[in-house]
């Protein structure tokens, strides 16, 4: 009864936000938005203070906004002082599992299952790979599908496979604290560098370069590398509380 | 067309927080219903014929039809923060089991 | 052009289907699984959105992080049961 009730409601509340959608002026259909009608178009061109003409792949120097990727211009350029607030969430919820999985006497977790020779030479191999992939994504995040999110993630997901190697490791959960605050802080002295110097809170301080080539862009790249240790070594840290209970 | 999908993957998450009172569903329920977001954000920014929104060297300028980026920086981090609070969720779940030795909401309430 | 829409929609009916199997599923184990499989087709739907970015992230977390994270949850308890 309950069940074919909520069916309804939701069926219902679907059809509703479907009947709605359909002939709105406002939505337009799928496919057929014009970006030149929305203020993305000036992300694109890099004119949101208008002084700009026209972008160039490997010619344009200087523009108001230095990375190749529009998706991390948006992100760590002009929407920066959001981002730095999505990384506080997750700190915040890092915080919480930490309390909320808190032990006297921490001790690894034992699995039913022990790693064989195969899965511990294979993931010892493939460590180094995906190690290195983030670190790729991280510093090529400016011109590159990517940046410091998937790149962390990247580096957590090959310290998990480590976890899964061997049954005995466990990482240095103090040091991986101390990573994560060093980063954040850092990003909190660039924005009041910026505040206290050039005006602005995390104003890109740095000359932008060359639009397209791996040095340029500011202090993009640097923030970027900063999102990426700060997200690792947060969700390694979750990844640690959720393999570890107490001692008998 | 993928907007619609979209649509009913949120009615469908939806549904399963209404219906179902195991917290590992609830969970899962809450992760189907951030997936069907995200493709709708995306969706509304989807240009046919449009190219993803990098300047290379094959697509150089600003006068490519490029896909609306706005939409794609927000759904980036909103991923992650979904990774903070499933952990978070989770978390929750462990110690609910630690304490009644059960996922089910409604054997938690008769207990007592 | 034709081609393009045609798969969408067989990739919209896939993952539609395995969120209703998502969501219905008894065994808990078999739900993270069919999670883990959506959020993989849901990469594929980005991808064909041009949203290179937000698929790779997607990609690892999606099908990596989270269904790890589901697991280790399932298996602490599955060790806590046969104890008792």
């Amino acid at each position: 009864m309950k069940q074919f009730l909520s069916f309804i409601v939701v069926a219902a509340l679907g059809v509703l936000i479907v009947l709605s959608l359909q002939g709105n002026a406002l939505f337009v259909e799928y496919g057929d938005i014009r970006v030149a009608d929305r203020i993305s178009q000036q992300f694109i061109d890099r004119d949101v203070n208008g002084a700009n003409s026209g972008v160039e792949f490997g010619e344009s120097v200087d523009l108001e906004s230095g990375p190749a990727n529009i998706v991390t211009s948006i992100v760590a350029d002009y929407r920066s002082f959001d981002t730095l607030g999505e990384i506080t969430v997750l700190f915040i919820s890092s915080l919480g599992v930490a309390l909320l999985l808190a032990t006297s006497k921490a001790k690894r977790m034992e699995l039913d299952f022990h790693p064989n020779f195969m899965l511990k030479v294979g993931s010892r191999a493939l460590f180094g790979i995906i190690l290195m992939t983030g670190v790729f994504i991280i510093v090529h995040g400016h011109l590159t599908p990517g940046g410091g999110f998937p790149g962390g993630t990247m580096i957590a997901s090959s310290i998990l496979l480590l976890y899964l190697a061997d049954d005995e490791f466990r990482t240095k959960v103090k040091s991986f604290k101390v990573l994560e605050s060093i980063a954040g802080s850092l990003y909190v002295i660039i924005g009041l560098v910026g505040l206290f110097v050039f005006d602005y809170f995390l104003i890109n301080f740095l000359d932008n370069g060359i639009l397209g080539e791996l040095v340029s862009s500011g202090i993009i790249p640097i923030v970027y590398v900063l999102i990426g240790l700060k997200v690792g070594s947060e969700i390694s840290g979750i990844i640690d509380h959720f393999l570890t209970e107490e001692a008998m | 067309m993928l907007q619609y999908v979209a649509i009913i993957l949120i009615m469908l998450g939806l549904y399963g927080l209404l219906t179902q009172r195991n917290v590992i569903k609830i969970i899962i329920s809450l992760n189907v219903l951030e997936i069907g977001l995200n493709i709708f954000i995306i969706s509304v920014g989807y240009v046919t014929d449009g190219v993803a929104p990098i300047f290379t060297s094959t697509y150089p300028t600003n006068a490519v039809a490029f896909v609306d980026p706005l939409p794609q920086a927000l759904v980036l981090t909103a991923i992650v923060i979904g990774v903070g609070t499933t952990a978070l969720g989770l978390a929750l779940a462990k110690n609910i089991y630690n304490q009644y030795g059960t996922f089910d909401l409604d054997e938690i309430k008769g207990e007592e | 052009m034709m081609l393009v829409s045609v798969l969408e929609l067989i990739l919209g009916i896939f993952i539609v289907v395995l969120a209703f199997l998502a969501i219905n599923v008894k065994s808990l184990i078999k739900t993270v699984m069919f999670l883990s499989a959506m959020s993989m087709l849901s990469v594929l739907a980005f991808v064909m959105m041009h949203a290179p970015d937000v698929a790779v992230t997607e990609a690892v977390i999606g099908s990596g992080l989270v269904t790890s994270l589901f697991v280790f949850t399932l298996l602490s308890v599955r060790k806590v049961e046969r104890k008792q």
